[in-house]
């Protein structure tokens, strides 16, 4: 299948679409009511990532946090929303970092962010690069892969053995981080969609009281997740 | 030309925990008290209100509430020999900022020291001869004896509001109490808080095998509360979302909840917020500080504030460096070992053993800063250093803090960092793990210290303060030795996977994980002004019109958190300025 240039990969709303319809009868079943249906991710107005971006980005997280098995994927919890806001707030622009040269990218990872670069432009920057990288090997853009060859690609991007510069080798460590960020935070920042994620992990959310609940040893905690804005699940 | 401000009598930089305890101090004196912060006002009403602060992704992973290395941050290298790169984003210590500083977003773990801690030096040549201690260990004995300090320790303790159970009253053991600690002349203000099923299990495991639980003494309160400056606090709800938030519900022991509105409503007391001190000004004669230089974030520009007395209460960091910026003390030189100021920096040696128990649930978004259980029975006072071949201890607790999942998430080791094994994963173990952590001590080196560094500057044009750390072999063997002890307990506990976690021999300083915001020295208490920046009071030794507290002035770091030492020591220095120094102002030793 070919992709219009500039718009996401087809695959990848197959993708979401699927996960889309295996949501409602998730979520039907652990509220009493169904939520009002989200806008599709097709239909998302992007804050920050283009379409190239967001279509890798949709098919990264799906491999990153997959949908099937037990629990929403990453997909399914609206992943992609969450980092399209992000990086396009003041965790995208580095703004609370000192970012102030000379700069040092290629120093040991354990001396911590050193590149000139901030979130946002490294997902600008490192994405056609992983394109490209997947085009030369693959023969396809990463959205346009195999789900174990986006897999390889993947583990090669965590193993730093992508050929990405030094610039740029915090890439799949903020992609991971901020796709399991995605995952769990509260609702309101567009991921973690209808709590699911949190319904899953057996996580209660903002409760925030729990006095009674010290000492109840080895017993379940019976209540779901409440959000900051009151939802339920 | 600076703006020049009305003179005041004291002016106190940073208004954290002992920014407050101090500027309480002295307003009760009567004297006109100004503090300066950096950060912006917040409170418990409006900042920290429910449900607002209930928001992991903000202040747990964002860090909203902590310094900001945009506006201030250090460089590191770990040796001489490395290039020092700037902390660009926090990792592994998160100075706070804004009113209260880090008071405000701490767990409430509060201890005092061992007696033998501050006097380390003496007590290992006592019991086992100097030759024990390796040549770079710069550590000694504090200018002030436990003894001297304990009715400190039990004034910070009860206008903290902390929760726990005496272990030696007088000199008397106490069932149910830290039987290794030092004297109190006085219980705990408030009865220790109940613990979690994590605790309960450690406790049982310990006991069993002839060690000797209490529970965690915290700042967090079991009852409701007033305290001598007539603040009170309410009983908590284990929220679990303590650390690196603040209290929503006036039950952790703050500047807020337990100093400042009392202090605000004082007509001697003045706190301007958005005012970042710059550098202290001094006399021409260089014995005095005439006053400090703020930028005032609102109006842009820089402010002279005249003062007759100068309090550096900006936390170790910040103080460190200001010192620095301003001449006071001559800066430490590691190569030669002169100098003082930048001296003995020191941080905490951590280590732990998760266990998983498939069948149980421990719900650990229970919990609280300070809840759980601990043992002392491998503290500093209670190890044979000749026999083991390290100087150090730890306590050890186990305890949850918070159940946030995106940052308390352990999963056996093996488990991938993502796909379907990871999704697996966080189903099947979330709420099913419990650790043992040991708190343990870092020793002082000549090798490790702060300085000025040579490349980086802030948004000031001022250069930004060096830290040379590294792990060294002695600290890393003492982890060690804990790692084997709490093994042996976790083992007991039968669970169905455990793994460890405690630095082993060569470990490198890593900036990212966060460790723990205990970083101590560089402005050291000594006997003499050639080994430390400050006396026993922590009056600078060059300029006598300035007094510095915090965790700067630890000759080497406890074993235990710090918080219960800084605010000791800082109404010991406001009792000594009350005392001594107002009346005839001079160099107090
Ligand atoms: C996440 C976290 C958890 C912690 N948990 C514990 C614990 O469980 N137990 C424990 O004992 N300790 C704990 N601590 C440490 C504890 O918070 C500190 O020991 C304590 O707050 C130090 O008090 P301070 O007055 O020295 O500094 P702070 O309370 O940090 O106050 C310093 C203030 O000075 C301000 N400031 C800095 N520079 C300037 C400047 N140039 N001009 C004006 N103002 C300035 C800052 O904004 C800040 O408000 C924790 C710390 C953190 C960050
Ligand atoms: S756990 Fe308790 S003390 Fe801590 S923030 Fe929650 S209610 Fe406050």
């Amino acid at each position: 299948m070919t992709d219009l240039p500039g718009l996401p990969s087809r695959r990848s709303f197959l993708k979401a679409s699927a996960a889309g319809a295996a949501l409602s009868g998730f979520a039907l079943s652990a509220k009493a009511q169904a939520p009002q249906p989200p806008v599709p991710l097709d239909q998302y107005e992007r804050e920050y990532l283009n379409g190239v971006e967001w279509a890798f980005v949709l098919a990264a997280v799906s491999r990153l946090i997959p949908s099937e098995g037990d629990g929403p994927g990453a997909i399914e919890a609206r992943v992609p929303v969450f980092i399209d806001r992000q990086l396009a707030g003041d965790y995208g622009a580095a703004s609370d970092w000192y970012m102030e040269g000379p700069f040092q990218p290629d120093a040991d990872p354990l001396r911590g962010w050193q590149t000139p670069l901030n979130p946002a432009q490294i997902y600008r920057e490192a994405i056609p690069l992983v394109d490209q990288w997947c085009t030369d090997q693959h023969g396809a853009i990463f959205a346009d892969l195999d789900d174990d060859v986006q897999d390889a690609v993947l583990t090669a991007l965590q193993k730093n053995e992508a050929g990405l510069a030094p610039e740029l080798k915090d890439f799949f460590t903020i992609l991971l981080a901020n796709t399991k960020e995605g995952y769990l935070s509260d609702p309101m920042y567009g991921g973690n969609h209808d709590m699911q994620a949190w319904v899953y992990v057996g996580f209660p959310g903002a409760r925030a009281n729990y006095k009674e609940w010290v000492d109840r040893f080895n017993v379940e905690y019976p209540l779901g997740p409440v959000s900051i804005k009151g939802e339920r699940a | 030309m600076a703006r020049q401000e009305k003179k005041r009598d004291v002016v106190i930089v940073g208004l954290g925990w002992t920014g407050a305890i101090i500027g309480k101090e002295l307003a009760d004196e009567g004297l006109d008290v100004l503090a300066l912060e950096r950060g912006h006002d917040q409170d418990t009403v409006p900042n920290f209100q429910y449900p607002d602060m209930i928001d992991e992704l903000k202040y747990g992973i964002r860090l909203k509430m902590m310094q900001k290395p945009s506006q201030q941050t250090v460089t590191i290298r770990r040796t001489e020999s490395e290039t020092a790169l700037p902390y660009r984003s926090l990792g592994s210590f998160l100075p706070g900022n804004g009113v209260g500083g880090a008071g405000t977003h701490w767990n409430g773990l509060n201890w005092r020291p061992q007696a033998e801690e501050l006097r380390l030096r003496s007590y290992i040549s006592e019991r086992w001869g100097e030759g024990i201690i390796p040549e770079d260990m710069t550590i000694g004995d504090y200018p002030v004896s436990y003894d001297e300090m304990e009715p400190f320790f039990t004034r910070f303790e009860k206008v903290a509001g902390i929760s726990g159970t005496a272990g030696n009253l007088n000199g008397q053991r106490r069932e149910g109490g830290n039987p290794f600690e030092a004297w109190r002349s006085e219980e705990y203000p408030m009865p220790a808080m109940p613990t979690t099923y994590d605790g309960h299990k450690f406790a049982e495991a310990a006991r069993a095998m002839g060690y000797h639980p209490f529970p965690a003494p915290g700042g967090i309160a079991s009852t409701s509360y007033v305290n001598e400056y007539g603040m009170q606090m309410g009983p908590c709800n284990h929220c679990g979302f303590c650390e690196r938030y603040g209290c929503y519900q006036y039950s952790k022991s703050s500047p807020q909840t337990t100093i400042l509105d009392a202090l605000r409503r004082m007509p001697n007391f003045e706190y301007r917020t958005e005012s970042e001190v710059l550098r202290v000004e001094m006399a021409a004669d260089g014995r005095t500080a005439t006053g400090v230089t703020y930028f005032d974030e609102k109006a842009g520009e820089e402010v002279f504030q005249p003062a007759d007395i100068v309090v550096l209460a900006s936390y170790q960091l910040n103080n460190v460096h200001l010192m620095l910026l301003s001449g006071i003390g001559q800066p430490y030189n590691a190569v030669t070992g002169e100098g003082v100021t930048g001296k003995n920096y020191a941080y905490q040696m951590n280590g732990g053993v998760t266990m998983f128990f498939k069948d149980e649930h421990f719900n650990p978004f229970v919990g609280t800063g300070a809840n759980g259980m601990c043992i002392d029975d491998f503290g500093i006072n209670n190890i044979d250093f000749g026999a083991e071949g390290f100087i150090g201890g730890a306590y050890w607790r186990s305890g949850q803090t918070n159940g946030q999942p995106i940052r308390s998430m352990p999963l056996p080791s093996g488990t991938p960092a993502w796909g379907a094994d990871w999704k697996a994963a966080v189903g099947e173990w979330y709420g099913h793990a419990m650790s043992i952590g040991t708190h343990g001590s870092c020793m002082s080196y000549a090798t490790n210290h702060l300085d000025l560094d040579p490349t980086y500057t802030d948004r000031h044009g001022r250069p930004l303060m060096r830290m040379t750390f590294n792990w060294n072999p002695n600290d890393i063997r003492m982890t060690q030795f804990m790692k084997g002890k709490a093994e042996e307990v976790a083992r007991t506990m039968n669970p169905d996977l455990m793994q460890s976690s405690f630095k082993s021999e060569g470990a490198q300083y890593d900036v990212r994980p966060y460790q723990t915001t205990h970083n101590t020295g560089g402005h050291i208490m000594s006997e003499s002004p050639t080994t430390g920046a400050v006396n026993k009071f922590s009056q600078a030794w060059d300029k006598h019109n300035v007094f510095i507290t915090g965790a700067g002035n630890f000759v080497q770091n406890i074993q235990y958190n710090p918080t219960g030492l800084v605010g000791g020591l800082a109404y010991h220095t406001a009792h000594a300025i009350r005392t001594q120094y107002l009346s005839n102002p001079r160099n107090l030793v």
